[in-house]
């Protein structure tokens, strides 16, 4: 019986074969903390008597709240960075962007590595085919102290997608869709495995990466997309990264990226996902553009498609955050952020923004909001009863058109005929 | 005697303790008292240190943020019955010393507030005179247990539990 690819990743890096089940103990090539757990974090190094074995391997993102909302915020950030300092680590600062983002451009997650990160969407990195796994401050401090982490070989569900996505349909509906098919809990402890086929293989790393972010969502421990097509060029791929033909899997489900239609999540849970149509016309609050499920050039690309010539409706706020300071210097050079501005958006500082209630977009009782993110719990993102609904760039970007819920098709439906 | 707070169902990471109220965001002295804020608003004043939390399906769904279940522990919750756990969120627990037991019939027949009595280490229940048995958590995850967490596990053996030579 052949090796999944999780089981290939940890084979590799334990220096003999292990199978699903099995414990093993093995380096990371990178410890990622944010801001809202590096005070828990060094506390946990302070308990241990230990400080970073490798600091190299060791980086902080000032991302969750940047900048800083309050003065127990600004503390916090101040002691990152003088630690970072002391301790030889790298920091992030207010601005760089998100996490998962920055570790991506910054090639700090590379295909066949083992990425931990104080993040539950640090399986994003594996769009490029790295093992990416959250945990919390205590695992993270151990990392850190000691190059390594413990983990239980996961067993893996393959899930494959066929064909190409239609214009009207984003990797954010493929990755809800996804989400809706295994369940909230129907990946717990596993490895989502991720088979790019029959055109597929053209996903982008971006379009990768939003499937790889969501997989978490569908309780996994790490989401491994397959490296082919763009990421054989961004990256060297190792030839041993590739599962075998004849791996184990728990489940196996086929997705056709060429029938999907456009989808969203709707309040209170991640996997109650639906089609677009069965919420159209829901009147919406705030539209929220951004994160590292949809902050990319490209997500942004599509919301200067939908927004070119159009205004944000009365009434309604559209934020849009970049994921990066790339990201968000790339939007400016090529004009897209001019086009969104336009319409009438307004812009945040590259990071998390509101998705997890801080800051910046907090929402008041009883309101709406869409949004690019990944989580849509009850009071997420403020009031309890405010709801949130999970979608594309290209849905949040009409819907802050219309109103309501609804698509740039549908939009342009409604316009035609007025 | 210890009393039992029942939740259903996906009861996630920002149920437990908002992001709002991260420690960092309103001080480690006092984020604790937001337990449950949305869900349940009275539980961080009503809860005493050794109650019992008692869930269902993928419980901790959600952040890998390590303060939810601390701030549980902050309260002194010592155990959690659940039918099923969040992956993070299970680890979370083994690492903050909360023991996490996996038990879906018990939770089936436990009520919230029912006066109950744990003895962890072995796994029993009482509820009057009715005795439940649970499972405790895999063997590495107890021998960490043991010596109180697996911080102090590493800090004195300087390797985690199950590993060969550091």
């Amino acid at each position: 019986m052949g090796l999944t690819l999780a089981e290939k990743i940890l084979s590799q890096r334990a220096g003999r074969e292990v199978r699903a089940g099995e414990l093993v103990v093995v380096e990371v090539d990178q410890v990622m903390v944010v801001d809202s757990i590096a005070g828990s974090f060094f506390k946990r190094l302070e308990q241990l008597g230990a400080t970073p074995r490798y600091p190299e391997k060791v980086a902080i993102v000032i991302d969750h709240v940047a900048p800083a909302a309050n003065v127990e915020v600004a503390k916090a950030q101040k002691e990152i960075r003088e630690w970072g300092k002391r301790h030889g680590c790298r920091v992030f600062d207010v601005g760089r962007g998100i996490c998962h983002q920055v570790l991506v451009e910054e090639r700090l997650a590379l295909p066949g590595g083992i990425v931990l990160g104080s993040d539950s969407h640090s399986t994003t990195y594996g769009g490029v085919a790295c093992f990416g796994s959250g945990m919390g401050a205590t695992d993270i401090a151990l990392a850190a102290a000691s190059g390594r982490t413990w983990l239980r070989v996961p067993e893996s569900v393959k899930v494959t997608f066929r064909g190409r996505l239609n214009p009207a349909v984003s990797a954010k509906d493929a990755a809800l869709e996804m989400v809706r098919v295994l369940t909230a809990d129907g990946a717990t402890y596993m490895s989502v495995e991720i088979h790019l086929e029959d055109g597929a293989e053209s996903l982008t790393r971006s379009q990768r990466l939003t499937l790889a972010n969501l997989s978490v969502e569908a309780g996994a421990k790490c989401g491994l997309v397959v490296p082919s097509g763009e990421i054989l060029e961004l990256y060297d791929v190792p030839g041993w990264l590739y599962p075998d033909p004849d791996a184990a899997y728990v489940r196996e489900v086929e997705i056709d990226l060429s029938a999907l239609t456009p989808r969203v999540s709707v309040p209170f849970y991640v996997d109650n996902v639906q089609t677009v149509d069965s919420v159209m016309g829901k009147k919406v609050d705030q539209v929220f553009v951004g994160t590292c499920t949809n902050g990319r050039l490209d997500d942004l690309h599509e919301v200067a498609e939908v927004l070119r010539g159009r205004r944000v409706a009365p009434g309604v706020r559209m934020l849009v955050i970049p994921a990066s300071s790339q990201v968000l210097e790339e939007a400016t050079a090529d004009g897209t952020l001019l086009t969104i501005l336009q319409a009438g958006a307004t812009l945040g500082t590259p990071g998390c923004g509101p998705c997890m209630g801080r800051h910046q977009g907090v929402l008041a009782p009883g309101e709406v909001c869409v949004s690019t993110s990944n989580r849509n719990f009850k009071g997420r993102m403020g009031a309890a009863d405010a709801e949130i609904y999970l979608a594309s760039p290209r849905v949040a970007a009409a819907s802050a058109v219309a109103g309501f819920i609804t698509t740039p098709e549908a939009l342009e439906r409604e316009e035609t005929h007025a | 005697m210890p009393r039992v707070w029942k939740f259903g169902d996906s009861i996630n990471t920002d149920d437990i303790l908002p992001g709002k109220y991260a420690p960092f965001m309103v001080g480690e002295d006092r984020f604790h008292t937001y337990a449950f804020a949305h869900l349940r608003p009275e539980f961080a004043q009503g809860f005493r240190p050794g109650d019992i939390l008692v869930a269902g399906r993928n419980t901790g769904l959600g952040s890998s943020r390590e303060y939810a279940p601390e701030a549980l522990r902050k309260l002194g919750l010592r155990a959690i019955i659940a039918k099923s756990y969040a992956r993070i969120f299970y680890r979370n627990l083994v690492n903050l010393g909360i023991m996490p037991f996996e038990a879906p019939e018990v939770v089936e027949v436990l009520n919230d507030g029912d006066e109950v009595e744990l003895e962890f280490e072995q796994g029993v229940l009482r509820r009057g005179s009715e005795t439940f048995r649970l499972t405790p958590p895999p063997a590495f995850l107890l021998e960490a247990l043991q010596e109180g967490s697996i911080l102090e596990y590493y800090r004195k053996y300087g390797k985690f539990p199950g590993e060969g030579t550091p």
